[in-house]
Parts: C-alpha cells; sequence; structure tokens
C-alpha cells in the first residue's frame, strides 16, 4: 500500500479504494481481516472517523463485512464485485482519456491498436 | 464536552480581539482552529481554559463559564506555544504538579512519552531547547487525558521527525481515550487529514464551521478556457480566479453546479482552500 494520499479526491474514498486494489491483487483474500478503523488511521496519520466511512463504503457495497467484536473481513464476492466494477469503469478511466489525447494530438489511431495488438501477443 | 459562546467579546484596551463569535462545538472531536496570525485564535483558547474572562457575551464549557472555576479547568488542558511552564521547575516538577491538577493524569504514560521523546526528568526547563521545551507541553497535553485538551502550536522548534511522532501519539491517544481535542496550527498541510471538524477565524469572527467532508464537498475547483468558466461562474460565490494562457481556474464554494460541460472539475486542499478563503488582495503600487 502507499503512504501517501492525495488532496484531490476524498481520503474516505482513497481507503475504500486501496482495500478494493489489495483485494483485486489478492494481498487481501475472502475471509481474511481488514485492517481496523484505528490501524488504518494511524498508518495514514487519518482522523478515525475518516477511515470508518471508507469501510463502511465497502461494507455498503457487499465488499467486506463485520464480526461484532472481532473485526472486518472480506466476503467471498468481493473479488468478483470489484473486478465488474474495475470493468465497467475500464473504458471511462482508461479509454476515453486516451482516445481524447491521441485526437487532441491528432495522432492515427491505427498505431494505437496495432500497438495493443503488438503488446497483448 | 460540549463548548458554546454566544456573541463572545473581548477588548484589549481599544483592540478588538473577538468580535461577535458565536460558536457550538460538541463530542469527542479532532477539531481543527484555523486563522491567519490576529485572527482570534490564541484569545478564543485562553478564553476557553478560564485565563480571563470576556469583555461581552457568553462562554460556556460544559454548560459553565471557565473563568476562576477549578471544576471545569480540571477539565481542560491548554498547551500553548510557550510560557506553560515555570522556568524554575524541573521536568520532574512539572510531571508531579500537572499530576495534581489533571484528575485523569496517567504516570506511567507521562513516563513513556519522556523517554519517547528524550527528554531527562532533572533538566530544568530554562535550559530546554525550544524543541525540547515543546516536547514537554505535548506530553503534559496528551498525559492529562483532560476531556478537552487544546494544543496552540504545539510544535515550534519541533523537527519534521518528532512532529509525526506527535501525529501518531495524538490520534493514538484518542483513540484509546476519545475526547475533544482542539488543535491550533498554521502548518495545516501536514495536519488536516487528522480534523473530524474545521473552525475558521478571520477578524475575530467565525468565517467558517464545517466538518472536513463538508468542506471538501462544498467547494469545487473548475479549469477550462476563460469564456466557459466564466459562463458557469456567473453570480455564483467566487473564492479565487486566475487566468493564465487562456485557461482559467476558478473556485466556488458553497455552490451547487449540475453541469459544467467540458470544464475540468478538482479539489483544493484545506490549505490552498484556507488560504484563497482569508488572503488579502495584493494591491499594486506601481
Amino acid at each position: 500500500m502507499s503512504n501517501s494520499l492525495r488532496d484531490d479526491i476524498p481520503l474516505f474514498q482513497q481507503i475504500a479504494e486501496m482495500i478494493e486494489t489489495s483485494i483485486a491483487e489478492d494481498n487481501l483474500t475472502a475471509d481474511e481481516k481488514v485492517p481496523s478503523t484505528n490501524e488504518l488511521a494511524k498508518y495514514y496519520q487519518i482522523n478515525p472517523a475518516t477511515a470508518a466511512k471508507g469501510i463502511n463504503l465497502l461494507v455498503d457495497q457487499g465488499i467486506i463485512y463485520k464480526k461484532r467484536g472481532v473485526g472486518m473481513f472480506v466476503t467471498k464476492e468481493a473479488k468478483d464485485i470489484i473486478l465488474s466494477k474495475k470493468k465497467e469503469n475500464f473504458f471511462k478511466d482508461f479509454v476515453k482519456p486516451m482516445l481524447e489525447e491521441a485526437e487532441r494530438i491528432d495522432f492515427n489511431k491505427k498505431t494505437i491498436i496495432h500497438w495493443i495488438e503488438e503488446e497483448s501477443e | 464536552m460540549n463548548i458554546s459562546t454566544n456573541n463572545l467579546r473581548k477588548n484589549y484596551l481599544k483592540e478588538v480581539a473577538l468580535d461577535d463569535l458565536s460558536l457550538q462545538l460538541e463530542g469527542n472531536k479532532i477539531i481543527g482552529l484555523l486563522g491567519k496570525n490576529g485572527a482570534g485564535k490564541t484569545t478564543f483558547m485562553r478564553m476557553l481554559a478560564g485565563h480571563f474572562q470576556q469583555s461581552s457575551g457568553t462562554l460556556k464549557v460544559n454548560g459553565q463559564n471557565s473563568f476562576n472555576n477549578y471544576e471545569i479547568t480540571k477539565d481542560i488542558c491548554f498547551v500553548m506555544e510557550s510560557d506553560n511552564f515555570n522556568e524554575k521547575f524541573s521536568i520532574k516538577d512539572v510531571l508531579a504538579i500537572s499530576a495534581e491538577f489533571y484528575p485523569n493524569w496517567d504516570h506511567e504514560y507521562a513516563e513513556k512519552l519522556i523517554e519517547l521523546f528524550q527528554l531527562k526528568k532533572k533538566q530544568k526547563v530554562k535550559n530546554l531547547s525550544k524543541g525540547m521545551y515543546s516536547a514537554l507541553g505535548i506530553i503534559t497535553g496528551l498525559a492529562s487525558h483532560a476531556p478537552l485538551t487544546i494544543f496552540d502550536e504545539p510544535y515550534i522548534g519541533l523537527d519534521a521527525s518528532y512532529r509525526s511522532l506527535f501525529y501518531d501519539l495524538l490520534l493514538e491517544s484518542y483513540q484509546q481515550q476519545p475526547r475533544m481535542i482542539i488543535l491550533s496550527t498554521h502548518l495545516i498541510d501536514e495536519v488536516s487529514k487528522l480534523f473530524e471538524e474545521v473552525v475558521i477565524l478571520q477578524k475575530g469572527r467565525l468565517m467558517l464551521h464545517e466538518t472536513s467532508d463538508d468542506i471538501a464537498r462544498k467547494h469545487l475547483v473548475l479549469t477550462g478556457s476563460s469564456e466557459e468558466v466564466d459562463k458557469i461562474i456567473q453570480n455564483k460565490q467566487v473564492i479565487y480566479e486566475s487566468t493564465m494562457l487562456g485557461q482559467k481556474v476558478a473556485v466556488l464554494f458553497d455552490e451547487e453546479i449540475t453541469d459544467v460541460g467540458s470544464l475540468k472539475v478538482s479539489r483544493a486542499s484545506l490549505q490552498e482552500l484556507f488560504v484563497y478563503l482569508t488572503k488579502e488582495e495584493v494591491k499594486s503600487y506601481a
């Protein structure tokens, strides 16, 4: 996990995204314990209420679940939920900005397609 | 913990330090108290701590005025930039006096902190460096476990590493024993992530009191061509604008905008917002 948080995205959202990335990359797997709000707050030097808000965002989406008095854990469906969310956002987050930049600098789309084909071989 | 002021005013002779301040703070939270030099922050904190009386208006801490009132001041630990401790005392004396004054004083924790900050208990206050003096203030504030703990620029002379240690300790202590912590600082970038709420004073008055989340949510930084930006910010509350190379940046506060067209929307840091909200225009003398 990177220890630096950005200013331009709400902190609680960044906390949620870092946990999601960690699950997507199998650093955290199903039924594994997620760092507590206190641990997150201390590690990132943020207010515990902010860390709790990030955690709750993931609880609401069924990515992690709370066990009373024990802690938070990754759900079995977590990775699927995160991957399908990332797939949905792939066009908006990666393809669209690339095509916009290509248009701005008057770049040939065929070259881009050629690169993609070459890279994925 | 509950703080309530109504039309609070404090004059020093003819100088107005606080002017009609009405503010409610409650709950166990870490609250950032911000303002430019001379905005009235220290006056406000000193009055909370019962150092002197107001000129007019009301100030209640848990329902009572804290001036000359040990029932309330035993629950308030106020750590100032300087002048916290009598120069003749040793660190050991300071800890012993604090233990007498604060009912929740945690002796073991104070000892642990003395070690962490590498102080020696025999040292006299007058021989401490600025950084060590600040460390002693921080130790007192943390070990007091006071339901209202106030830090006014507590780290003069402390290096970045010890400041970071202070933030770690503050969070740890707050999590173990939630209480109201008011932290006044000019190093906003360093500590803004610790705040649950932010209060900004300007010229002795309340300029803003919001949760950190709301501050982040309520402002917008718009970037794009001058014409497009101007079209959208018409009749809106603009707290900052600047143009360079045909690109305009405008910061809006407390405005709902649904359609920004092709403009880029981003967020500013608390420190940037603070500057936008409180900065005086530089008048050209050319």
